[in-house]
């Protein structure tokens, strides 16, 4: 039988406020425990919630991000259930009537496809806090200090059917909330969470097969491996003759599997209601307004105006545009360059990129800053130094050594383009090499590369590679 | 000391004729002399007391006294007293020392006043008669066979009995109306969002009040006009100007349109009760005021739709005390569910497990909509009866209660049988409005309340209507016999 | 509505409530005899009716957003039952 695997993502986005989306306490990361978690995300007796201006501005900035419906009127309610790291005993969320709601992403699948994704709904609520596991004899400690940090839930139809077309709209929602600048997006802090809705049926069936949750897939890397695991395990079972049973699954991605979690083995009655100490939030014209005019260019907007503007490919785009950082360095990179938008495309995907992973550092911190890399560039195009040359000047750049023109002047890398040397240099090659040179003349051609490689050789690398080769097809034919 | 009014107590502490250490140290003395016969205080704060009132003897020595600087009050035990034990009536909350003031509290300490201690009060401010509070029943004043109503009843028996000038109360369902008339005293409960809820222990977040007990209305207003006001930290708390209630209290009623609701008169109304209730009407037409008929169709519903309400509220309002951060924590939990179950279980009493149980059962799966969303409907046909009404007349009158103070022990076998002697006081609530009950005169010698109610922010009209009242009437100057001396 | 033992359990347990197995029975009575009150509520016709969740009709204000709280770890802490290098401790949790 062909299987048909549906895919919806709930995406946990925590909001880049300075304070609670309650309470006036930090939301710093990594402060020692119960440090940042004042009277109000404690639950003592009597406090009372206030809501966060910012944390509402954020969630109708993604709104208008994903061209969803920005509620004019969205309540505030309780979901109810006893758990250590919920001191209320019940989460702040909203059920009825969220924030957002209707948007819809386009997510590139490959060079020339795409395809939207639609966006059932965001809406605003209050992280939990933490358990921590060691051991305190047989017990378990709970830091409140993320208790309160404002999240956006960001909940998609169930519209993909891969492994890979999940990952792409994970990525694309990380791309966008940290262009919109309403998170950090980091992973590994756990500000960005997703969970999946996975299940499978036959190719062709119109009805949707039951599903299992998957918890806990922070990276992109685990998404994939976690979503096709758990599309095999499901096959495996219906093909053995089992059925899926609707439950939450945990993805341990040290042994690569997902497994029950004990936790949620009851299910829960939320008994959600309204909450009665928050009032119901209106949203104006006015304030949706005011957060359009601080929208920034969304990702889409600015790789087609990469495309049309720079002339570049829609891959390269793609891959320029996917933060809005290395769009940023990019487009710097191309101003200082005197406007070669193809070379900085070029050394920004290629050698930028490529080193800054191998260190595992981000754009922003690159040692190679835009303006040391445009002025590389110029040096490139103005025939100061070949793209070759350009490669030590970048790795002397990487290591500290000074921008373009100092390590160019102190390596002595200036490219020769006097005729007059390379057709010297050229000529004492040819004495040198009589045997090949008679034998490119009887036709072996592809001894040209040959001689390319001397006369590079010969000035350790700083001919202009165009003349000596202009240069040498005329002398080698004599 | 004990026998005079806030108002005579501030111009008598400005004047010299007593500071307010001799006035705080009269009112402790009696306290412990006395209230072993009522057990109408949890905590008596002593010492604080009487640093409160050096302090406040200072600021009037400087001559930067408010109308409350060395006045003694006592807080409901519902309110967080910083470095206090706050138990809410609990053992839940019988080891709690709250980390810090509620804003009620805050505003009496900057208004200079003294802080006698923590009143008694049903648990978690759930009942009608004081009697489910961990510390024991208060017993009333007038009689001590009687209970003195609830929840608010250790704050309306410490002011009957005169320990307090002045307390402060809670209002839920008629907390502060219901005792306050059973015990024969002035309690008002404001508009809800006049008084910050911050810091007050919660019950049902979107009926809770705020609210004082003194013996005039007269006192009431100077205690109100320093809890009253807009409080950033509650959300629910309403950002408009607090009048000073004092100064509109001396205003003629001639011409004042007082509706009285057939409901409210109907058969389960004690005769003598309304006996007295007539009589009161009676002043009220001497002093030129116009009394009609008007109905509030819905009335009957109020307890119905009260005990859906309240309890799914405070099913999630009282989930927080789950032995993790404060309070009571079970010994040796077995495992998660057992810290919770147990803690909690032997941390509340029984009748707030029945009304956490019947919350849970309202929000449930299945039933949301036949219970919750079926009050919360008809809670909007209840206030709409009460706006229809307030078009034809300026406030609304009848008993704060169907009959005076039972017996303790009477109905306590009985919720339902309970639930309905806060009959009277439950619909203003459910609306949001303002209301009140005075001293109106005895029946069987126990004290009749009348009640009252007012459109929205209409605090001011209501005192205005009360001291009226009390001017011709003096009532709310009889002392039960055993405390008035 | 009248409740069973085992819809007293139920909603128990949903509340994290130990009850007594000998009380169970009276809460059944008690709490029936309460929902048979609420029931009168089924005399009104509701069908077009609004709900009012909030006695004013407001809506909710906002809240700049500023740190306004320090930390108070240690006062907070002095009154939990159980703390162990400042955090609250609960039997074994399990995902």
């Amino acid at each position: 039988m062909e299987w048909e695997t549906v895919i919806g993502l709930e995406i946990h986005v925590q909001l880049a406020t300075q304070s609670k989306i309650f309470s006036g306490a930090a939301t710093a990361y990594g402060a020692p425990p119960n440090t940042q978690a004042c009277a109000v995300d404690l639950a003592f007796p009597g406090v009372l919630p206030v809501l966060n201006e910012a944390a509402v501005r954020m969630a109708v900035k993604f709104g208008l991000a994903v061209n969803a419906n920005v509620a004019r009127r969205s309540v505030f309610a309780r979901k109810n259930y006893f758990y250590p790291d919920l001191p209320k005993g019940y989460q702040i969320s909203q059920y009825e009537l969220p924030v957002v709601e209707h948007g819809t992403l386009e997510v590139q699948l490959g060079d020339n496809e795409s395809k939207t994704i639609g966006i059932t709904r965001a809406h605003l609520e209050e992280d939990a806090g933490k358990s921590l596991h060691e051991d305190f004899h047989g017990l378990t400690g709970i830091d409140l200090n993320r208790a309160g940090t404002p999240l956006l839930e960001i909940v998609s139809e169930p519209d993909m059917r891969s492994a890979a077309e999940a990952a792409a709209y994970m990525k694309k929602i990380h791309t966008l909330v940290r262009y919109l600048e309403i998170s950090d997006g980091n992973m590994q802090e756990g500000s960005f969470r997703c969970d999946a809705n996975v299940s499978v049926r036959p190719r062709g069936q119109a009805t949707f097969g039951t599903r299992a949750e998957i918890k806990n897939l922070n990276s992109f890397r685990y998404i994939e491996r976690a979503i096709n695991h758990e599309i095999e395990r499901q096959i495996a079972l219906i093909e053995g003759g089992g059925t899926v049973i609707q439950e939450t699954r945990l993805y341990d991605s040290a042994a690569d599997e997902t497994r029950p979690m004990r936790s949620k083995e009851q299910a829960n009655d939320y008994r959600y209601f309204p909450d009665p100490d928050l009032l119901p939030v209106e949203i104006s014209e006015e304030f949706i307004e005011q957060v359009r005019q601080t929208l920034p260019e969304l990702p889409d907007e600015k790789r087609g105006r990469f495309v049309y503007e720079y002339g570049l490919t829609p891959y390269e785009a793609g891959v320029l545009t996917a933060s809005r950082e290395l769009a940023d360095f990019f487009e710097a990179t191309e101003k200082t360059s005197g406007g070669d938008a193809k070379l900085s495309a070029n050394w920004v995907t290629g050698e930028l990129l490529g080193a800054l992973n191998k260190y595992g550092l981000d754009v922003t911190q690159s040692p190679v800053t835009a303006a040391m890399l445009g002025g590389m560039i110029r040096r490139i195009a103005d025939n100061t130094i070949s793209g070759k040359l350009a490669k030590q000047v970048f790795e002397a750049m990487w290591n500290g050594e000074g921008d373009a023109d100092a390590v160019i002047a102190a390596k002595g890398l200036t490219q020769v383009t006097d005729t007059a040397a390379i057709e010297q240099v050229i000529d004492e090659v040819m004495q040198q090499n009589p045997e090949q040179l008679a034998a490119y003349r009887s036709g072996k051609d592809k001894l040209f590369g040959f001689f390319v490689g001397q006369v590079m050789k010969a000035t350790q690398g700083k001919a202009n590679p165009g003349q000596v080769n202009d240069i040498l097809k005329k002398k080698l034919s004599g | 000391m004990h026998n005079k009014s806030i108002v005579e107590l501030s111009q008598a502490l400005r004047a010299g004729k007593f500071s307010s250490v001799e006035l705080t140290r009269h009112l402790l003395a009696r306290i412990r002399r006395l209230d072993g016969r009522l057990n109408s205080f949890v905590t008596v704060t002593d010492e604080r007391a009487l640093a409160q009132a050096r302090a406040a003897d200072q600021r009037l020595a400087k001559g930067s006294a408010g109308p409350l600087t060395g006045i003694p009050v006592a807080q409901k035990d519902i309110f967080c007293t910083a470095g206090i034990r706050t138990s809410c009536g609990s053992r839940m909350l019988d080891n709690f020392i709250a980390p810090y003031d509620a804003t009620t509290v805050e505003k009496f300490n900057a208004a200079g006043a003294v802080l006698l201690g923590k009143t008694n009060m049903d648990e978690f401010a759930m009942g009608s008669s004081n009697e489910t509070s961990f510390y024991g029943p208060v017993r009333n004043p007038w009689d001590l066979a009687a209970v003195p109503g609830g929840s608010s009843g250790g704050s309306a028996a410490a002011v009957a009995a005169r320990f307090a000038p002045g307390a402060t109360g809670t209002d839920t369902g008629g907390s502060i109306r219901q005792p306050a008339a059973l015990c024969g005293i002035t309690g008002i409960k404001p508009t809800y969002g006049r008084v910050s809820r911050y810091g007050m222990i919660a019950f049902a977040s979107s009926l809770d009040q705020g609210g004082v007990m003194t013996r005039s209305a007269e006192d009431a207003a100077v205690m109100l006009g320093v809890m009253a006001g807009y409080d950033p930290r509650d959300s629910t708390s309403v950002d408009r100007p607090v009048p000073d209630y004092t100064k509109t209290l001396a205003e003629p009623l001639q011409g004042l349109k007082i509706g009285l609701p057939r409901e409210y008169f109907g058969d389960g109304l004690d005769s003598g009760v309304a006996g007295v209730i007539d009589a009161a009407l009676r002043e009220y037409r001497k002093l030129g005021a116009e009394v009609v008929d008007i109905s509030l169709p819905n009335s009957a519903l109020a307890v119905p739709v009260y005990y859906v309400i309240a309890p799914a509220e405070c099913s999630s309002n009282l989930s927080r005390f789950d032995g993790v951060r404060f309070g009571h924590r079970c010994d040796k939990p077995r495992d998660l569910e057992d810290l919770y179950k147990r803690s909690r279980g032997e941390g509340f009493g029984a009748e707030v497990k029945r009304r956490i149980m019947i919350g849970t059962y309202v929000l449930s799966a299945g039933y949301y909509d036949a219970y919750y969303l079926k009050a919360q409907k008809i809670r909007r046909l209840m206030s709409q009866d009460f706006s229809d009404a307030f078009r034809k007349v300026d406030v609304i009158m009848g008993p704060a209660s169907p009959t005076v103070a039972f017996n303790i022990g009477e109905k306590t076998d009985d919720p339902v049988t309970m639930y309905l002697s806060d009959i009277y006081t439950i619909a203003v609530n459910l609306a949001g409005l303002p209301g009140m009950s005075i001293p109106a005169g005895f029946c069987a010698s126990r004290p009749v309340g009348l009640q009252i109610i007012g459109n929205y922010f209409d605090e001011a009209r209501l005192l205005n209507i009360a001291h009226r009242y009390q001017q011709v009437t003096d009532w709310h100057t009889r002392a039960p016999a055993e405390f008035g001396e | 509505m009248s409740l069973e033992r085992s819809d007293v359990e139920k909603i128990a347990h949903l509340a994290r409530l130990a009850i007594d197995r000998d009380a169970v029975p009276q809460y059944a009575r008690d709490l029936s005899n309460i929902l048979g009150l609420v029931e009168q509520m089924n005399r009104v016709d509701t069908d077009d009716i609004k709900p009012l969740a909030h006695p004013l009709d407001a809506v909710q204000r906002l809240r700049a957003d500023r740190v306004t709280e320090t930390d108070e770890r240690d006062r907070f802490q002095s009154i939990a039952p159980a703390v162990e290098a400042h955090l609250y401790l609960v039997p074994k949790v399990i995902e």
